[in-house]
């Protein structure tokens, strides 16, 4: 732990309420360039409220607190601003947006985020690689999102969308929920890829993500607080001994 | 993949609501009078039969009371003696764009229409102030026998065809302001697709209001003989002005046997428009009538594209759309009459309100004791956009066939902050996010038009969509 480290989210002392009942009590966490975080909690936990507060949604009330994205006041900024920043949430239900096909808001999404500008011909080429890298069929792209998809395809389609924005910090909100084994393994190996140059915050009831996924960090999460964080070890303790004796030390 | 929905490749810059000082060659004092519609006629050269059938259908007019439907208190605030009924802008139909005055180029200009023209078109007329003042048709149309030509002139140079059909759809008493159209109609286009001739690509019209007080008539009939198909194409983009303007058009379709006639319109009136307008078509034995109708702009608009199923296997389709904004009212739908057996209906209606603006859904499905085995899907939905804007829908069913098969499914939704939080998560704005959820909402429809139309109706509905973030 000598080597410097680059900075990318630094969340202190943050309190969230919504509709006036408080879900976050004063959380800490801070991570770096590189870095893949898990978050494990059980239901009702705040585990989901602080991936959406992350990312800005409307609904949360920041009642005390400070985020820090890349040394710059997250709370300043607007969602869409957030995204072009380098911020990306894989939505634990994501929201069918009927008459609007994949194929053209991704690559509206793309020219909104990437700094890089791409001619219609590259897009296809990237979007060719990527799609085939998850095992998406071309049949998708004249689909409207997420209308009508199953819970392993809008899976698939956030992971799609995660390498095409190609973020600075991914927050994945239970990705591995409703996928089946081989669809885990691909969702897995997609999301390290990008953590190799990315920061990840991994969202997750469950140790077999991480199993895929192997975080260098896990936070445990109970009533709205990080209760403990250790190694990749604190993960396997959750999984054959539950919270419950976390939660007296809490 | 369809590439329609993408604007900003095609279109770079769309403006609206400007217009050319007027500059016309005769003008008619406001208002109404027998005199005025036997000046009409008159000056047009018309037939005495026309000039009769105007004039009863004037005394009709005034006889007939306003519909106690739709709108009535908007209905009633309509001044008929502060419009022009007349008004002519350009001597003589132009058919070489050259001639055409280079005022009325600019307007079209920034409408973009002769590059659309050179790509897309089959042929235009361009109707500026009443009359059609540019009017091309190639070269392939014509050698089909394909008469496509502004009403006055299909008037002039057919009158047998247009005896034989005019007022058969729409009668002057369907309505008032069907028997003020045919008291006083200007324009409009006239189309006759002779026996097996398919004319492929879409035939256009561009009709705006440009005159203030101008009240525009016009009047369309399209024929399409046995086993023939046309796809025609009108859009509107009306000037803004103050005081207050009156549409109201009467189109007449006639599918014969096998024949198809697909009808599309995407009209942009100002917000001050009275838009009345009486479509109908007749389709007789295996023939398919479809209405592609979008409805953006006006303050009132009433209008029921309404198709009879005459013919046994008659087919009939109406795709509409409509946008109620601040201080506007889309009273719009369908009527569809299954008068023979086998005979099959489509209906699709979706409808945003916003900023206060109301959008109904009024149809009426009909079905008459002799027809057995007919089929009729239909299904509204609603989008609003805020708390004050409001959704309402009428839908009558008089059916007098028990072997009649019907669906009907209405739904009324709002958009919702975790879409709206979904696309901006994604980097979009939320005026962008609101624009593709609202465009995406009209996708079915959209998807139907030619591509210069969606394009337009797209960038039309971003325009709209600014200034509804608070």
């Amino acid at each position: 732990m000598t080597t410097k480290k680059v900075s990318l989210l630094e969340v202190s002392n943050l309190h969230v309420s919504v509709e006036g009942t408080q879900i976050i009590k004063g959380l800490d966490l801070v991570i770096n360039l590189g870095e893949i975080h898990a978050i494990m909690g059980r239901n009702g936990s705040g585990k989901s409220t602080l991936a959406n507060v992350l990312m800005g949604h409307p609904a949360y009330e920041i009642t005390k607190g400070e985020i820090q994205f890349i040394g710059k006041d997250l709370l300043e900024y607007s969602v869409d601003e957030r995204a072009k920043a380098g911020m990306f949430l894989s939505f634990q239900y994501p929201m069918a947006i009927p008459g609007v096909q994949v194929g053209n808001f991704l690559r509206k999404s793309v020219s909104a985020i990437s700094d890089v500008k791409l001619s219609a011909k590259e897009f296809r080429i990237l979007l060719k690689e990527k799609m085939s890298d998850l095992e998406i069929d071309k049949s998708f792209l004249s689909r409207y999102v997420n209308d009508g998809f199953s819970g392993g395809e809008k899976k698939r389609m956030e992971i799609l969308q995660l390498l095409l924005l190609n973020p600075k910090l991914a927050i994945l909100d239970e990705t591995d929920s409703g996928l089946d084994v081989d669809a885990l393994k691909l969702v897995s190996e997609g999301i390290n890829s990008v953590a190799k140059y990315a920061g990840c915050l991994v969202i997750t009831h469950y140790q077999r993500l991480l199993e895929l996924v192997k975080p260098d960090i896990v936070h445990i999460m109970i009533d709205g607080k990080i209760v403990k964080t250790g190694g990749p070890e604190l993960a396997i303790d959750v999984e054959n001994k539950g919270y419950d004796w976390l939660e007296v030390k809490a | 993949m369809k590439e329609n929905t993408n604007p900003e490749d095609i279109v770079s810059e769309y403006k609206y609501g400007f217009s050319d000082t007027e500059k016309s060659v005769i003008r008619f004092d406001n208002g109404l009078s027998e005199q005025v519609v036997r000046d009409i006629s008159e000056l047009k050269n018309e037939p005495n039969w026309m000039t009769e059938l105007r004039v009863k259908a004037y005394h009709h007019f005034l006889e007939r009371p306003m519909p106690k439907w739709g709108n009535e208190e908007m209905l009633n605030n309509i001044d008929f003696e502060a419009i022009t009924y007349f008004l002519k802008s350009s001597d003589k139909t132009e058919k070489n764009w050259d001639d055409v005055p280079e005022e009325i180029k600019n307007t079209f200009d920034r409408l973009g229409i002769p590059e659309a023209e050179q790509k897309w078109l089959g042929g235009v007329t361009a109707q500026y102030e009443s009359e059609a003042v540019y009017h091309s048709i190639r070269e392939d149309l014509e050698s089909q026998g394909v008469i496509f030509l502004d009403m006055d002139s299909g008037l002039r140079e057919h009158e047998e065809l247009v005896k034989k059909y005019f007022c058969t759809v729409v009668p002057y008493t369907d309505n008032k302001f069907s028997a003020l159209n045919t008291a006083v109609w200007s324009g409009g286009s006239f189309i006759y697709v002779p026996k097996g001739v398919h004319v492929e690509m879409p035939v256009q019209a561009y009709f705006r209001i440009n005159a203030k007080n101008m009240g525009q008539f016009e009047r369309t009939l399209i024929i399409a003989d046995e086993g023939s198909s046309i796809n025609y194409v009108e859009g509107c983009t009306a000037p803004a002005y103050s005081t207050e303007s009156l549409h109201s058009a009467v189109v007449e379709l006639i599918a014969h046997d096998d024949a198809k006639i697909r009808y599309s319109t995407v009209q942009n009136w100002s917000n001050n428009v009275y838009n009345l307008v009486t479509k109908r078509g007749v389709a007789y034995k295996n023939s398919t009538i479809e209405w592609i109708d979008g409805n953006i702009g006006s303050k009132l608009t009433m209008k029921y594209p309404a198709v009879i199923l005459k013919g046994q296997g008659s087919h009939a389709e109406v795709i509409s759309v409509a946008y109620a904004s601040e201080g506007m009212h889309q009273d719009a739908g369908s009527k569809i009459h299954h008068l023979a057996s086998n005979t099959t209906s489509n209906i699709l209606s979706k409808s945003i309100s916003k900023n206060g603006g109301r959008s109904s859904y009024r149809g009426l499905v009909q079905v008459s004791k002799k027809a057995n085995n007919c089929k009729s899907n239909v299904i509204c939905d609603a989008l609003l956009l805020d708390e004050e804007s409001q959704s309402d829908t009428y839908p009558t069913m008089e059916v007098s066939n028990s072997s009649f098969d019907i669906q009907h499914e209405a739904s009324v939704a709002k958009v919702s902050e975790e879409q709206l939080f979904y696309l901006m998560s994604r980097g979009h704005s939320e005026q962008e996010a609101m624009s593709m959820v609202v465009n995406g909402f009209f996708e079915p429809f959209t998807r139907e038009l030619p591509m210069e139309y969606a394009v337009e109706l797209n960038r039309l509905l971003e325009i709209e969509m600014e200034g509804s973030i608070g």
